[in-house]
């Protein structure tokens, strides 16, 4: 199934990809082409089947709920872009009332 | 063997020199890193080197050993890190620019668990970015050239690990495989690559592309050696829930009880497929014939599922990684790009960060789970996988170990399918299935074609857990065959 171009712009929205206009053309080719492969399971008959998500059955792992060694704020942060105060430091996420 | 030669040699010979006092640990790590000298301008396998943390390592070994405090029968023998698995306080970057500069601070399991066996660390190996790629050219920073022809690829994601390791460079080394990313590039370049069960290894510290795929796999140049390094990191951690709790297998006591009275299927789907390369269709036939020779019986089984093995594939690991790259985002680690305003800070800063090969998978992923789509691609590829775990489950009451080429073919050249996505997918159909149920499977060398003198890779498979019996047949193989470990399995680079 090819996909349009509006899709394509739907989805690089979804998935924060600011694409270049040479990007988003070659994406829709590109992507179509794969679409197209895949587009082989859905002459499966496959209503029967349950989906599996993971190969092996999956319980919870518990553990005592005890206070343990962890990453002090200064590891955590040294990686960071930016940082202010001892906190991430993002563009402004909400506007002045 | 002369000293020249220690960088030709297994871990298990290293360990008894090592033992007896012929060699130090150190004298193993300078033979190393002057191999690595020679061969690395040529290779590029390398992202970060580490020797002075690798001389540093070797030392303190030595001084274990001269105090009767050795960690481990392979105290003193170094070992290569694929760039995905994150390491103490040396850059990891997964191959991706957008980990630039990237200092991890803790070290991944299959990490710690090496440091906790007395291996030193011999750097930080390339692949394609975050493992995403067949061929090694995905890689953020460099290419890896095959050693066996430099104007060809390894195979990928692995790259860097499976040059190395086939060069010499690093007697072993650790690779993850999430559709193939260790079996094919082992193929490739003429070494032992395993994929061992889902869960038999800690992916802590791993950093993700598909979650319910991504595995870690040792390179070697020998079965035995595969298998040893398996022993030393299987085995429950706290740190992943997906990994079973069982205690690591013990694959080497039994391994050289021949395959006498073995059941091998033979895939009907596979044996008759296209596209398979005569040079790499003559070996795998005398691989084949050399297995009955040595008492297993050959079986054909049939495995219609498998063809649809790469669809399913590429509309689950693109689903996982999409949310799994969420996390690169600007704001904790790595790059960032300034805007004005968050949406485009996160978006302009994916743009740069990410190659291709990423931004293609994270769109399709992005599609696939979309509403609308859901169904009908992501839902669907998650019931094909089913229908593949139920073939081989079915596959599995009459034979023992599945066999196949690892590859279509052998190492293709440098640029050859870059242009064409659809294609350098297709180079994973014998691997991907094995993954999606959750088995493993190993590439066994099996000489060289006849074509054009490259590196062929025998598959086998075996259920879930059932890495002995793997493991037993492997290595049958290469006792028989023996190629490995002969000067015709050194590429002359």
């Amino acid at each position: 199934m090819p996909i349009d171009r509006n899709a394509v712009d739907h989805v690089a929205r979804l998935a924060r990809l600011d694409l270049s206009e040479d990007e988003r053309s070659r994406m829709q080719v590109e992507l179509s082409a794969i679409l197209d492969h895949a587009e082989r399971i859905q002459a499966l008959e496959l209503d029967d089947l349950e989906p599996t998500s993971h190969p092996v059955p999956l319980r919870n792992m518990m553990r005592p709920d005890e206070v343990t060694p962890s990453l002090s704020q200064q590891e955590a942060l040294a990686n960071a872009p930016s940082e202010e105060d001892g906190r991430f430091k993002v563009p402004r996420i909400i506007e002045d009332a | 063997m002369s000293i020249t030669d220690l960088h030709w040699m297994t871990a298990h010979e290293l360990a008894d020199l090592l033992a007896a006092g012929d060699v130090s640990s150190v004298d193993i790590a300078e033979a190393v890193i002057a191999r690595t000298e020679d061969v690395e301008p040529k290779l590029d396998a390398f992202l970060t080197r580490t020797d002075d943390r690798l001389r540093a390592d070797a030392k303190a070994s030595d001084e274990r050993r001269r105090n009767g405090e050795t960690r481990s029968r392979f105290d003193g023998v170094p070992i290569g890190y694929k760039d995905v698995f994150v390491t103490k306080g040396i850059q990891s970057t997964s191959g991706s620019r957008i980990l630039e500069g990237f200092i991890p601070p803790y070290d991944a399991t299959v990490v710690d668990r090496g440091t906790a066996a007395g291996l030193p660390l011999h750097g930080k190996l390339n692949m394609d970015e975050f493992a995403m790629g067949s061929s090694g050219e995905n890689s953020g920073f460099k290419v890896t050239r095959n050693p066996w022809d430099l104007e060809r690829v390894p195979g990928g994601s692995s790259s860097g690990p499976a040059a190395a390791v086939a060069a010499g460079v690093v007697p072993w080394a650790w690779g993850t495989d999430t559709g193939g990313s260790v079996r094919q590039p082992a193929a490739l370049t003429g070494v032992v690559g395993v994929k061992p069960t889902y869960g038999r290894i800690s992916r802590f510290g791993m950093i993700a592309f598909a979650s319910s795929l991504d595995q870690a796999g040792p390179f070697t140049r020998s079965v035995k050696d595969a298998a040893a390094l398996i022993e030393i990191v299987a085995g429950g951690d706290r740190n992943d829930s997906t990994c079973l709790p069982e205690s690591a297998p013990d694959l080497l006591s039994g391994i050289d009880a021949g395959i006498d009275g073995m059941r091998i299927g033979l895939i009907k789907e596979v044996e008759n497929a296209e596209g398979i390369a005569p040079g790499v269709r003559s070996r795998v036939d005398e691989a084949y014939a050399r297995l009955e020779k040595l008492g297993a019986t050959l079986e054909e089984v049939s495995l219609p599922s498998f063809e649809h093995g790469i669809s399913a594939y590429y509309l689950v690991a693109p689903a996982e990684c999409s949310a799994n790259l969420a996390r690169f985002d600007g704001v904790r680690y790595g790059l960032r790009v300034d805007a004005d305003d968050i949406v485009s800070m996160m978006s302009k800063t994916r743009d740069a960060g990410f190659g291709d090969e990423v931004k293609r998978r994270i769109m399709l992923g992005t599609y696939a789970l979309s509403a609308g789509y859901y169904d009908a691609y992501y839902g669907k590829a998650q019931k094909v996988r089913t229908l593949i775990m139920r073939d081989l489950e079915r596959a599995y009451e009459s034979v023992d170990v599945i066999a196949s080429p690892t590859a279509p073919t052998t190492a293709f050249r440098l640029g050859e399918k870059t242009d064409d996505p659809l294609a350098m997918y297709l180079n994973d159909v014998f691997t991907v299935p094995y993954p999606l149920a959750g088995n493993g499977a190993v590439s066994v060398p099996c000489g060289t074609s006849a074509d054009d003198g490259l590196p062929v890779g025998l598959q086998l498979a075996a259920a879930a857990l059932d890495e002995p019996t793997l493991f037993r047949a492997a290595y049958a193989f290469e006792q028989d065959l023996a190629w490995a470990g002969t000067p015709e399995s050194r590429p002359s680079i």
